[in-house]
């Protein structure tokens, strides 16, 4: 889908400002009020860039602390003889339990060098608040994590994680409780709290610079996963797939991928309980065009405008937005989108554990329910490369307890 | 646009400013919505400030936004709305109407048709919440295409470019914050540095209107010792309507009464 109006290509727009954009998708839609924090913060983005020393304390605590380069293993059982060959890279063994950790790591350290003394989050299945809470805990700064109320009941363990590192979570109950609404309580304590505040955005997702700079402290999974790949094979993938809720592991797999034409990037959404019905979060399949916490970009909306809720059952997807970068991809035909239900994403789930003793998300059993799939119906020959965005520690209770439910039935 | 014009001209001569409350259109319901805003005009509002119920309102606190809660719990559309501010319209020939909305309203069924419905229902302004100075050169066209005046808002401790743009961009009047963060009668207004107001006027700029954090008169009589020809008070209005929903006669009285003590403030 094109958009009908050429936002990038605004008269009055200063180059500067059209780098907020991917193709018309993007830009910066807050109110006036956050427009200096943002600029703030895209100033010591491109500054840190730059920076040598910056990249080197980055790239040491993403080495020691969090430890990179996460292994990419090629599974031994989950696929037969004559299906695709897929390989993991293992985001699921990086600190904190999910790839989450490596951007939240860049932005504590962009927050430092702004001299912000306090961090806020959103979170949705608490793994971003997990890393920024374990970030912050290593930098020595106070954080508040805005997590959906219903979130914090499925993701119990996280809550506590946090806790335990020195977060305080704050449940948000407006809306439907989940990723959204924690979004937007974020946006209104840093509207009155910018100065001192960094808003520490855990996707790629909202208003720019977040989309690129997410894109940026990620994309060393893309990177490593490339020369990975060409240590253990020979040559490139020819599909690279990866969960989508608002789009950072997503991204940060393909980044480094969209100039080698051959490999083909699919992102996998959640069709929930169906994209027949109106319980999924498939906002790139399923949306339409609409600006939603700071961007221009695909949303689930009603015909009036109205964000409709978004539902899978992995909390982590549950988004009803999408990074622009997405959109731009999808709409350039670069990467394709597709969705995965709930059961499919349950079934990998199952699967990946007992046939290479390896415990899922549920965010990352989406993209390896594809996978799976799509071994079958390619040959030996085809390499998949999936990103394993994180472990499925923190899915255990809930779905030990969808699994108790069914068999009580 | 003129209505702004004639109002602050005739409210300058009678040596008052402008008070303009804000109310969500269709909270709690259509019909009681209809005879609040009623209210609020016979009260003596000057001018009216009026939301469309979003599910997503960022810049709101919980007073606002219980009351898009409470409109959309009734299933209130946007075409309703306007259905709304028609009749209102058809009350007062002469009020001033501004619109205060989120982009995706804006945007959703096309940005032309949004301005085109605001103006074949005799809107003045519309201010979007969630479109600063660097996204609003395709709004503002089509605002002006149609007849409406683009409100800008003007934030605490603003960059002299900032200030300039706003000057610059907004019509029919300046909405001048108050205090930084969101909507709601928690933390009250700040009067700006006088050399603020004073850029605004070398600049030209639409008349200073104050908002976010008005609740009290003394806080109306200081906006017009500071030099402001108007002030906009929502939450402490909807806090009024959501107090008061079991008993609407009370709900009115007290609105009337509101309305007068702050209008009485702007003499
Ligand atoms: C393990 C894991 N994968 C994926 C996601 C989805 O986010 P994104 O699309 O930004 O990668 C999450 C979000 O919480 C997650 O925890």
């Amino acid at each position: 889908m094109s958009s009908q109006y050429h936002f990038a290509a605004e008269e009055q727009r200063t180059a500067e400002q059209a780098s907020g954009y991917f193709g018309d998708f993007g830009g910066m839609f807050v109110p006036e009020i956050l427009i200096p924090a943002l600029e703030q913060l895209e100033q010591a983005f491109y500054d840190a860039l730059d920076d040598a020393s910056f990249m080197a304390e980055f790239n040491q605590l993403l080495k020691n602390y969090a430890g990179r380069p996460t292994p990419l293993y090629e599974c031994r059982n989950l696929t037969g003889e004559n299906e695709g060959r897929i390989f993991l890279k293992r985001e699921d063994l990086l600190h904190g339990g999910a790839h989450k950790t490596n951007q939240v790591l860049g932005q504590v350290l962009l927050a430092k060098r702004m001299g912000k003394s306090r961090i806020i989050a959103e979170t949705g299945a608490g793994q971003h608040g997990v890393a920024t809470a374990l970030a912050c805990a290593l930098m020595d700064l106070p954080c508040v994590i805005y997590m959906g109320k219903v979130d914090c009941e499925r993701q119990q363990p996280n809550v506590y994680r946090m806790e335990l590192m020195g977060a305080t979570v704050v449940p948000v109950d407006n809306g439907s409780g989940t990723l959204k609404d924690a979004i937007n309580e974020a946006l209104r304590d840093w509207a009155a709290s910018y100065q001192d505040t960094h808003y520490l955005l855990g996707t790629a997702a909202g208003a720019h610079p977040f989309p690129t700079i997410v894109r940026e402290f990620h994309k060393m999974i893309g990177e490593e996963a490339k020369a990975q790949m060409l240590e253990q094979t020979g040559r490139l993938p020819d599909y690279a797939i990866a969960c989508v809720g608002g789009g950072s592991n997503a991204i940060g797999l393909f980044a480094d991928f969209i100039a080698d034409e051959s490999v083909r990037l699919v992102g996998v959404e959640p069709a929930g309980k169906g994209i027949d019905t109106p319980h999924h979060g498939a906002t790139l399949t399923q949306g339409s065009l609409g600006i939603l916490h700071g961007a221009h970009t695909k949303i689930m909306q009603d015909e009036n405008g109205q964000i409709e809720e978004s539902y899978s059952v992995s909390a982590g997807l549950d988004y009803p937005g999408v990074g622009p970068q997405h959109v731009y991809l999808q709409s350039i035909k670069r990467a394709e989108y597709v969705s995965v239900t709930d059961s499919e994403a349950l079934a990998a789930f199952y699967q990946l554990s007992r046939s290479e003793g390896i415990i899922p998300a549920l965010e990352s059993s989406h993209a390896l329910a594809y996978a799976i799939k799509l071994a079958k119906e390619v040959n030996s020959e085809t390499l998949i490369l999936v990103n394993l965005s994180g472990r499925g520690d923190k899915d255990l209770a809930y779905v030990r307890n969808l699994t108790n439910t069914e068999e009580a039935r | 646009m003129a209505r702004y014009q004639q109002m602050f001209e005739r409210l300058k001569q009678q040596q008052q400013i402008a008070f303009i409350p804000f109310v969500m259109l269709g909270d709690p319901n259509l019909e009681t919505s209809f005879e609040i805003i009623k209210t609020l005009i016979e009260s003596g509002a000057d001018a009216l400030e009026l939301g469309i119920p979003f599910s997503d309102p960022v810049a709101d606190g919980p007073t606002i936004q219980e009351a898009s809660i409470r409109a959309l719990a009734n299933s209130v559309t946007p075409a309703q709305c306007f259905s709304l501010l028609e009749k209102i319209r058809e009350f007062s020939k002469d009020i001033p109407i501004g619109l205060l909305v989120y982009s995706n309203l804006v945007y959703r069924n096309g940005i032309e048709n949004f301005y085109q419905r605001c103006q074949a229902a005799q809107v003045d302004s519309v201010l979007i919440a969630d479109v600063p100075l660097r996204e609003t050169e395709l709004f503002d066209r089509h605002a002006k295409r149609a007849d409406i005046a683009p409100v800008h808002i003007l934030p605490p401790n603003p960059s002299e470019q900032t200030l300039m743009q706003v000057a610059k961009r907004s019509c029919g009047y300046t909405y001048i914050l108050g205090r930084a963060g969101v909507t709601g009668t928690e933390t009250s207004a700040q009067m700006p540095a006088q050399q603020t107001l004073q850029s605004l006027r070398d600049y030209q700029a639409a008349p200073q209107v104050m908002g976010f954090g008005i609740s009290q008169p003394t806080q109306v009589q200081q906006a017009k010792a500071a030099g402001f020809e108007g002030v906009i008070s929502g939450s402490a209005v909807v806090k009024i309507i959501a107090e008061n929903l079991a008993d609407k006669p009370e709900m009115l009285a007290r609105l009337a009464d509101f309305i007068q003590r702050m209008k009485a403030a702007t003499t």
